[in-house]
């Protein structure tokens, strides 16, 4: 994780420099990093959740890296890592392909990844991703965020995360069908276009056998915490 | 950008700076501390282009100008004689100058590897500009390099008649509009790039939701909200780069205090407005005062009297103002999404300024904004104008009533055959019979990087536009603008060329027919034939198009005093004609003069 973090950084600043020294472009090579850094306040340790997405490239053709995870007590519980090229298919939406490797929990797993990520009508954020992993086993999310304008700069959104498998995989405690579903509510204020601090709450819940792993573990299957975190792009 | 502690108060309306910071660096250009534009007069100029500090905001900025001033010096000749400009580059990078509106030789006109013969004025080099002044009236001139005319470049033309101007007055200013950044324009455009609405803070909110449904009930809110949310596009949208970081100028001054021109009782006052912006569109009024219009693009009109008119980028005005009493009158110049203003004051004395009035408020756009016609709107099923996915090739006729067509008609070119021409509304519109073209969008417009196509474009020359419609004051259109001379004679169009004007607000990115120029093909006129241009707008912004080297002759429906412009405003899900007599040979610049536009709305032409 440590390794590929500091290769992606690099990667970035790279290219960040390149896009400098390209000057006046119609369709310059840019780079964009945005994310949310989030701490989570349950009982016993809080989770510190991450976020992250970054692109490179042009108007229609980029690649992207999206990672998030969640760490607890300085132990990273849940990471994961894609690579994607991302291809402008219609006005408002992108066809990525690529690879996604969940680094935590142990063992780690590879899965190929197809994914639909824009903007639906009603202004709805959507990242839709189909996941092909090893033996054949299939995974799919959903992740849809909704923007509500209190004001120019305090804005609400609403978010859902479904996560549905279609085999069993019990050494990373996932089970089949329907395996979690998370809702999050956040505040954010925009101090610049860059930066918002936010509040808010994140439920989740894990279904189906996911559950059942859990509850073998000791593990609840239900949480809801509050959260405060912020949001940022560069 | 460390201007972020600054209040967006700060922002619009400048900084007065202290006798300090004058004492430890004199050369630095201050906001507020001069007042009227350099002139140089005469038939040689020697213009030295360089970068010059500045401070408009409190911040110290480089800025690009000419002779040290910003704007470059007010350039005054005379109509006929042969001028000689030399421009010597002291940057570090390549530069040039664009004579704007000016009729002269193509290796004259200043656009870098477009003009014959010309690739740009090298640092350290000078390049000689000859022409001859073949027109009098309001220009300017900018550069045509990179984002130059952002930083500074840019300044007045003023040519003075052979004969008699069929104008009086007894003062004559300059009111130079313009936009100022303190960041470099290279992250503003990037900025767009990855966030379109970054300086959009004029969106609509919780508390416009709850006014509209209070005004107009749950339903009716729904269904508006409806088709906007489904085509994903900002009703507020009106412009891409606004007040949160720019400072407007007038004659470079900051609005804090705003640039002054002194006037007696009695006198004709002729204020010659130049939009010099890099993305600004201004609704310019001066409250107490009737301007009488004279002259549109340096060309004179037959006078009309307005409270307000907009100004696009590019476009001058010359108007008359003759103020009855001794006050203070302001110049006020909003910006198009009502984020700052830029102000000037004419005034008999230096010491009296006049009141500012307060921003108007940002208003959204309508249906006929995004290429509907409101007249054939009712029942139709909004839910079918989703932009951004919808398939249907629209082949119809201009100005046809679809009223009487029956909507099951519309996408199937076939209908066309069937048509009765005698149920066409030609509208107020008298040589509409010679305008009638069909709307296609070509395939090149289909795809990620077009977000809308104007289904039923109308002609809206008396549509002041956007923010202006019924506020209650007479506000100038292009359908009040009429040649002072007759035009009789002019030959009709040999042939039409249709350009759409398209792009994908939400990427950025911008072109014609849906092709950027670094994929298009050059235009090709035909030396000696008369072209009509017809516009169609397939944005939900204003464009500014502007033609180098020859006239556009804007189409008014009165052929008998047609108008001429150098820069034309196709407004919002509109479509607008010229015509173009092809006098001009060798090779010409055809483009959106908004500077972030520019790069992919834009062609070069051959005339050959």
């Amino acid at each position: 994780m440590k390794y590929l973090k500091a290769v992606t950084i690099s990667c970035l600043f790279v290219l960040t420099s390149l896009s400098f020294a390209m000057g006046i472009e119609d369709d310059p090579i840019l780079t964009k990093v945005m994310g949310e850094i989030e701490l989570r306040s349950t009982d016993g340790a809080n989770p510190r959740a991450w976020d992250i997405e970054a692109w490179m490239g042009q108007d229609l053709n980029k690649f992207w890296v999206k990672t998030r995870g969640e760490k607890v007590a300085g132990k990273t519980e849940k990471s994961e890592l894609q690579l994607l090229y991302s291809k402008a298919i219609t006005p408002f939406w992108d066809l990525q392909f690529g690879v996604k490797e969940d680094l935590q929990p142990k063992p780690k797993r590879n899965w190929g990844v197809i994914a639909a990520k824009g903007l639906a009508p009603y202004l709805l954020e959507v990242d839709a991703s189909l996941f092909v992993g090893e033996s054949g086993r299939l995974g799919v999310r959903l992740d849809a965020e909704y923007e509500y304008m209190f004001s120019q700069k305090l804005i609400l959104s609403p978010e859902v995360e479904i996560n549905a498998f279609s085999k069993d995989d019990e050494l990373t405690g996932t089970g089949k069908g329907l395996s979690s579903v998370e809702a999050g509510l956040r505040l954010r204020y925009e101090v610049t276009r860059e930066f918002a601090p936010y509040i808010g709450i994140n439920w989740e819940k894990k279904y189906g056998n996911t559950a059942n792993f859990s509850i073998a573990e000791g593990e609840d299957i239900e949480d809801a915490q509050i959260v405060v975190g912020m949001r940022f792009w560069f | 950008m460390n201007n972020k502690t600054l209040s967006r108060r700060q922002f619009v309306t400048g900084v007065t700076i202290g006798a300090a910071a004058l004492a430890i660096n004199p050369s630095i250009l201050f906001a507020g501390m001069r007042n009227n534009i350099t002139t140089l007069t005469g038939n040689t100029f020697n213009l030295s282009i360089g970068e010059q500090s500045v401070n408009f905001t409190g911040t110290m900025r480089s800025a690009t100008t000419v002779n040290n001033s910003l704007p470059a010096p007010l350039l005054r000749f005379k109509e006929g004689e042969m001028i000689t400009l030399n421009v010597t580059n002291h940057l570090k990078e390549n530069t040039s100058i664009h004579w704007h509106g000016l009729i002269l030789p193509s290796e004259m006109d200043g656009v870098p590897d477009i003009s014959n013969d010309f690739h740009g004025i090298e640092p350290g080099e000078t390049f000689t500009y000859r022409f001859k002044a073949k027109q009098s009236g309001t220009y300017w001139y900018h550069s045509h390099s990179g984002f130059q005319e952002q930083t500074g470049l840019y300044g007045p033309i003023v040519i003075d008649p052979a004969g008699k101007d069929p104008i009086t007055y007894d003062k004559d200013y300059i009111v130079m509009l313009s936009d100022w950044t303190d960041e470099n324009p290279v992250d503003v455009y990037h900025k767009l790039k990855k966030l379109s609405h970054y300086y959009n803070f004029n969106e609509r909110t919780h508390t416009d939701l709850m006014d509209d449904i209070e005004k107009n009930g749950l339903e009716n809110t729904w269904s508006d909200r409806k088709m906007w949310n489904q085509m994903r596009m900002s009703q507020r949208d009106l412009s891409d780069v606004t007040g949160y970081t720019y400072t407007y100028l007038i004659n470079g001054v900051t609005p804090d205090k705003g640039w002054v021109g002194l006037f007696e009782k009695g006198d004709k006052v002729r204020v010659r407005f130049i939009n010099g912006s890099a993305m600004t569109f201004f609704d310019v009024r001066i409250p107490g005062l009737k301007m009488t219009v004279v002259a549109a693009d340096g060309q004179n009109i037959e006078p009309v009297s307005v409270d307000e008119f907009r100004i696009g980028v590019a476009e001058t005005y010359d108007v008359i103002v003759e103020p009855k009493d001794d006050r203070a009158y302001t110049i006020f110049a909003q910006d198009i999404s009502r984020s700052g203003y830029a102000r000037g004051t004419l005034t008999p004395d230096t010491s009296v300024l006049g009141e500012v009035p307060e921003l108007d408020k940002a208003s959204s756009l309508t249906h006929s904004d995004m290429g509907m016609n409101m007249s054939n709107m009712a029942g139709m099923d909004h839910s079918k104008m989703n932009h951004g996915s919808m398939n249907m090739k629209q082949t119809t006729m201009s100005g046809m009533d679809h009223s009487k067509m029956g909507h099951s008609s519309m996408g199937k070119q076939k209908s066309m055959a069937d048509m009765d021409h005698s149920k066409m509304n030609m509208g107020d519109n008298k040589e509409m019979s010679t305008m009638g073209s069909m709307l296609t969008h070509a395939d090149t417009e289909f795809g990620p990087h077009i977000d809308m196509r104007s289904v039923d474009p109308q002609y809206r020359l008396d549509d002041p536009g956007v923010g202006l419609r019924d506020n209650g004051r007479k506000v100038l259109t292009y359908a009040d603008l009429r040649s002072l001379h007759m035009t009789h004679n002019y030959p009709d169009p040999d042939r039409e060329i249709q350009l759409h004007l398209t792009g994908n607000m939400s990427r950025y990115m911008w072109s014609i027919n849906g092709v950027k120029f670094a994929d298009a093909e050059p235009l090709q006129f035909k030396f000696g034939e008369v072209v009509r241009i017809t516009f169609v707008n397939d944005t939900m912004m204003n464009h500014p198009m502007h033609l180098h080297g020859m006239w556009s002759d804007l189409e008014t429906g009165d052929n008998m005093y047609i108008p001429r412009k150098h820069t034309v405003i196709v407004q919002p899900g509109a479509k607008i004609s010229y015509r173009v007599k092809v006098d001009a040979k060798g090779s010409w610049t055809y483009h959106c003069h908004l500077l972030y536009h520019m790069l992919g709305m834009f062609r070069r032409v051959d005339v050959v």
